[in-house]
């Protein structure tokens, strides 16, 4: 234990050391907490998108990004009927309702979508609305008359009529007014109201109507093109690439570690078939079987991770351990142990691997963000997994939704900023722990 | 042939610190002595009292971790301290002094043969030509006594008393005028070591080349010595002929350690010395071998100085001040 | 004239004893490609001889001599290619895998490297609690115990201090002791020490000699050293076993030996020990020419006839001597004693 200790400590000169570490410890602390508030099952849910999100912007940027520029880009607002003032006015079987839906907007850009929706309960027949736009300096808009079911989305964004009566389309026409200097069309700052005349029958109707007026940016990350905010990925992706990282890491270093300390130890014909079963494997590119593997089968994340490991174990790794092992067989107390009678697997296990340990642990360390860059490669590839949110899952949508093309670089960069930190903090800690662990190494 | 008997090598007041995370090793403390032409001094003394640091100090063989290297070494009247360390590899490294280091053997380069090796420093100090070089090379091999058939052949297909000869063979090509043994024989057998101690015997014979032969072995160092000089936790505590230092031990430790060597035709056993030499970290103030000496007495709380007790001997030690035996 | 002549008595005088080699021959087989017989080196051949219990043998002689390989065949990591080693009245080719796991707790071994022989990863502690690990004393108060009776054998005290020390922290001559300590945990009957003191400081060997000395008077174990350090053998041993190349060339008690040599081989030996005399400077020594010889397939004949200076022409190089007994209990095998 005081072994341990009086490493760290020495490890503690290193600065790269220490800033390695503190990064390392900010992406577990970061996975723990995303573990405990998003619960596992609660994550894939989200993941898998749909209504849950229909109040976010697509593709939205992050809000801080926009406001560090000076941009005042307009954030989502919800406008609800319940608390919002309404006048009735009563009639044989129901009554008509008129609820002003109104928002004071003055944001510098126009809003991204504009929906309105509306439920209603215990009617007996189907209500009828209309809809009407003031904005803000007085001008009215009548958007047009429908009737509506118990759910219904009414998406004044894709009015058409609309569109070609205002000459823009609806959720910029309606915010537009022309600015006397430049001729271009700036938001009209003010208060706008969207008027919602409802015919509802039946004395227990009610009838809620939400008017979104979706925003430009949204959250600390963004949205994705299916309204999902990206946090979610990002968060849920630092224990996904961690636990894969961490597990193909332990299982090939440790497996490969005893296969080459039973091939030394046990030497003749099953050190010249592990010799052989090696130098076929290190040939095979991994990436292709990976690929295939995906392609054929399934993409689950086990089953990628299995093959890794399984690939992984008989590498050039078992030549390395193979050569640092082999004059430790020749040590005098590996023979003194022979003689009183130590078993094979305890002089394998006890006396010949933790000789090398010490140096295998920098080794370790620099392989996990290997296998990090690993599975978010095969996501990119479009071979991730298919229900986990993970970073490369990000990259891979945001390569197929052209968001470079777009102008959604944040899509881009949150998830290479995460993975190059990852990378990074375990490159300083493992090479700071390799000049601990191997003294030639050591600055005098 | 009478043979030259002037002095060839002076060293005064040599001393070589080193320094280390745990503090500063004073491997070499103030080492006088002196050695003449045709002459073979051992520098005897237990591992870790300096021995090997003398060795590589005299011949400028200095690790980085120097914390201070000073004293004056005189070879052949040329103030060695003096020279640059140029100007020392190319005039005294290899062509006035050589070395064979402590399990040299073992040492040599795998994939190059072993005529080669030994003709390498001929080339490199001297810039001799291939054949010219290979030709002294040959030579050297019979001086040490090994088949010129060897000349060819790589060091693993050679015993181990073959590359010690080799290694000294390589240390004699340049006809130095003195050649320095780091533990020539302490690996090999007994039949071995006497071959090797016979041909140095020879070479100085022949030759008129000075050694100086560094062991912890008191039975070798009898084998060849002229003068001993017995050396304890960086200091040189006794300096005299060989004769005077076998038969009648001056300093309590050269007693004791006489005393401790297993001879085979006596009936005795031998005695051991108690005790460990102290930490080169962290040494005491008076007499280093103070704690471990029977004959201990107060002035001993103080380093003592080294006492002549004749025109060729000194003794470190209070019971020999004023040249009292 | 075989063993018989050269009765094994234990300081008692009685006869009682722990371990017979008969004909022992340990060859290792020189294989090309894996598979190919090319050639055998005869490390031990033909090795026979007798330790009674609580005696000290030694067996001397240079390296390439065969006397390692002895060793690890008399521990058991070797198997003989054909002859046996009876110890106990059981020969040890004979025995399964599960007497063989007692007999190795039987014999311990001291071996040359201090440092090598001790595991760098491993305090004092777990290296003593080895053994007994896998000997199957499960109870840690019971190993501790043990360890510390072993630890005060071997003079490491205060044994605390020395408990949870790693082997860079020890010096030469301490963990000599630690592997002493090793050797003896098991309780064995029979010690085999390998160069025990070569690696040593001159003047640590003596105390680590007389050391082990005690510890086999106070045990009364049996005691075989292997060396090639003859001037040691005269205060440690009471017999002498001269090896070369293979076999047993002279064996006696020591004083017989040092004082009466019969084998040419031992006599160069001795000749060539440095015992310490000034006037050594002024005289080379006279040693045999030559190195000993390749222990693959060697020729027919003494094994050291090529260097020996009384080499019978026409006898020495075509037959092999047999052993002769020129003096009461002392064997030699050459064929200056027809």
């Amino acid at each position: 234990m005081r072994r341990w200790i009086e490493s760290l400590k020495e490890l503690c000169r290193y600065p790269s050391a220490v800033a390695g570490l503190s990064l390392i410890l900010f992406l577990i602390g970061l996975s723990i907490y995303t573990v405990i508030t998003i619960p596992y099952s609660e994550a894939l849910d989200k993941w898998r998108g749909g209504s849950q999100w229909q109040m976010n912007p697509i593709n939205a940027g992050p809000v801080w990004l926009d406001r560090i520029t000076g941009g005042n880009k307009p954030e989502t607002l919800l406008i609800r009927s319940a608390t919002s003032p309404k006048e009735r006015v009563p009639f044989e079987g129901g009554y008509q309702q008129r609820s002003i839906l109104e928002f004071d907007f003055y944001y510098d850009d126009f809003p991204s979508e504009l929906n309105l929706f509306l439920t209603t309960k215990n009617s007996s027949r189907e209500t009828f609305i209309q809809l009407s736009w003031i904005t803000p300096s007085g001008a009215k808009f009548l958007l047009g008359n429908q009737r509506i079911g118990e759910n219904e989305r009414v998406s004044i964004s894709q009015n058409r009529a609309l569109e070609s009566r205002l000459g823009l389309v609806p959720h910029i026409g309606l915010f537009a007014e022309k600015d006397e200097i430049s001729g271009k069309a700036v938001v009209s700052k003010g208060r706008h109201q969207l008027v919602v005349d409802a015919i509802l029958f039946g004395e227990q109707a009610e009838l809620n109507a939400d008017l979104a007026v979706y925003g430009r940016v949204h959250g600390f990350a963004g949205t994705d093109h299916q309204r999902r905010d990206l946090m979610l990925a990002l968060l849920w992706g630092t224990p996904v690439a961690l636990a894969f990282g961490l597990l193909a890491a332990v299982g090939t270093t440790v497996t490969t570690l005893i296969i080459a300390a039973a091939g030394v130890w046990f030497g003749g014909w099953i050190d010249a078939v592990i010799q052989r079963l090696t130098e076929v494997n290190m040939i095979l590119p991994m990436l292709p079987i990976l690929v295939m593997v995906g392609t054929l089968y399934s993409t689950s994340i086990w089953l990628m991770l299995g093959v890794v490991i399984a690939l992984g174990i008989f590498s050039a790794g078992i030549k390395m351990y193979r050569a640092m092992l082999l004059p430790i067989r020749e040590s005098p107390y590996i023979e003194a142990a022979r003689a009183y009678g130590a078993s094979n697997t305890r002089i394998i296990m006890r006396y010949m691997i933790p000789r090398i340990l010490p140096v295998l642990i920098p080794t370790f360390v620099t392989l996990i963000p290997s296998f990090v860059f690993l599975e978010a490669s095969l996501a990119v590839l479009g071979l991730g997994d298919p229900v986990l949110p993970t970073w490369g899952k990000v990259l891979n949508d945001a390569q197929t939704q052209s968001a470079l093309y777009n102008g959604f670089y944040y899509w881009v960069v949150s998830p290479a900023i995460l993975l190059m930190v990852t990378g990074l903090g375990f490159a300083m800690l493992g090479f700071a722990l390799d000049r601990v662990f191997n003294p030639r190494l050591r600055a005098q | 042939m009478t043979q030259d008997q002037s002095t060839l090598l002076e060293v005064e007041d040599l001393k070589l610190y080193y320094k280390t995370r745990r503090g500063v090793v004073r491997a070499v403390d103030g080492v006088t002595f002196d050695i003449r032409r045709n002459e073979a001094l051992v520098i005897l003394g237990e591992s870790g009292c300096g021995k090997s640091s003398l060795a590589k100090a005299l011949l400028r063989l200095l690790p980085r971790n120097i914390e201070q290297f000073a004293g004056q070494i005189r070879l052949g009247g040329v103030d060695l301290m003096a020279l640059s360390d140029n100007r020392f590899r190319r005039e005294v490294q290899w062509v006035r002094v050589s070395m064979v280091m402590q399990a040299a053997m073992n040492a040599m380069n795998p994939v190059m043969k072993v005529g080669e090796q030994v003709a390498e420093p001929l080339r490199i100090h001297l810039g001799w030509s291939k054949e010219r070089a290979m030709q002294k090379a040959a030579e050297s091999f019979k001086r040490v006594g090994v088949s010129t058939d060897f000349l060819d052949r790589y060091p693993f297909e050679l015993s181990g008393g073959m590359r010690q000869r080799v290694v000294l063979a390589m240390a004699l090509v340049t006809d130095p005028e003195l050649v320095i043994m780091d533990e020539p024989t302490s690996a090999l057998d007994v039949l071995t070591q006497a071959s090797i101690m016979n041909v140095l015997k020879r070479l100085k014979k022949e030759l008129g080349t000075s050694f100086i032969l560094i062991t912890h072995d008191v039975a070798t160092s009898s084998e060849i010595a002229d003068r001993v000089a017995l050396m304890y936790a960086g200091q040189i505590v006794e300096f005299s002929d060989a004769s005077e230092f076998f038969h009648h031990p001056a300093h309590p430790y050269s007693k004791l350690l006489m005393a401790s060597v297993p001879r085979l035709r006596q009936s005795e056993p031998p005695e051991y010395i108690p005790g460990q030499p102290p930490n080169l970290l962290d040494l005491p103030l008076g007499c280093r071998f103070a704690d471990r000496c029977p004959s201990r007495f107060e002035k001993c709380q103080k380093d003592p100085e080294l006492f002549k007790l004749n025109a060729r001997r000194r003794v470190k030690c209070w019971l020999h001040q004023g040249g009292e035996e | 004239m075989g063993v018989e002549g050269n009765e094994a008595q234990d300081i008692n005088g009685a006869r009682s004893t722990l371990l017979q080699a008969r004909n022992l021959h340990t060859w290792f087989e020189l294989r090309k490609w894996g598979f190919l017989r090319v050639g055998s080196v005869r490390a031990v051949d033909g090795v026979s001889f007798e330790l009674a219990r609580g005696e000290s043998v030694a067996f001397v002689g240079e390296s390439g001599c065969g006397k390692s390989t002895l060793a690890r065949t008399l521990l058991g990591l070797n198997k003989p290619t054909s002859g046996d080693v009876v110890f106990e009245g059981k020969g040890i080719s004979e025995l399964n895998s599960l007497e063989l796991h007692s007999y190795r707790a039987n014999v311990g071994y001291v071996q040359q490297d201090p440092y090598g022989a001790l595991a760098p990863f491993m305090d004092v502690k777990r290296l003593l609690s080895e053994p007994l690990i896998v000997h199957g004393v499960k109870s840690r108060s019971e190993r501790l115990r043990r360890i510390n009776k072993v630890l005060e054998e071997v003079r490491l005290t205060p044994t605390d201090e020395y408990l949870s020390k790693f082997p860079h922290m020890l010096s030469g001559g301490q963990q000599q002791r630690v592997v002493i300590a090793r050797a003896l945990i098991l309780e064995p009957s029979m010690l085999i020490a390998d160069e025990p003191v070569s690696m040593l400081d001159a003047s640590v060997r003596v105390e680590l000699l007389n050391l082990l000395k005690n510890i086999q008077r106070d045990r009364k174990l049996t005691l075989a050293f292997i060396t090639h350090d003859l001037s040691t053998v005269r205060h440690f041993a009471d017999r002498i076993f001269v090896m070369y190349a293979g076999r047993i060339v002279e064996q006696a008690r020591v004083e017989e030996i040092l004082d009466h040599p019969q084998h040419p081989y031992t006599k160069s030996l001795l000749a060539a020990i440095m015992d310490v005399n000034s006037d050594n400077a002024l005289h080379e020594r006279d040693i045999p020419v030559g190195e000993p010889p390749s222990l693959i397939d060697p020729p027919p004949g003494c094994r050291f006839h090529p260097r020996c200076p009384a080499a019978i022409k026409g006898l020495c190089e075509v037959e092999d001597p047999p052993d002769f007994e020129p003096r009461d209990n002392h064997l030699s095998k050459c064929w200056l004693h027809r």
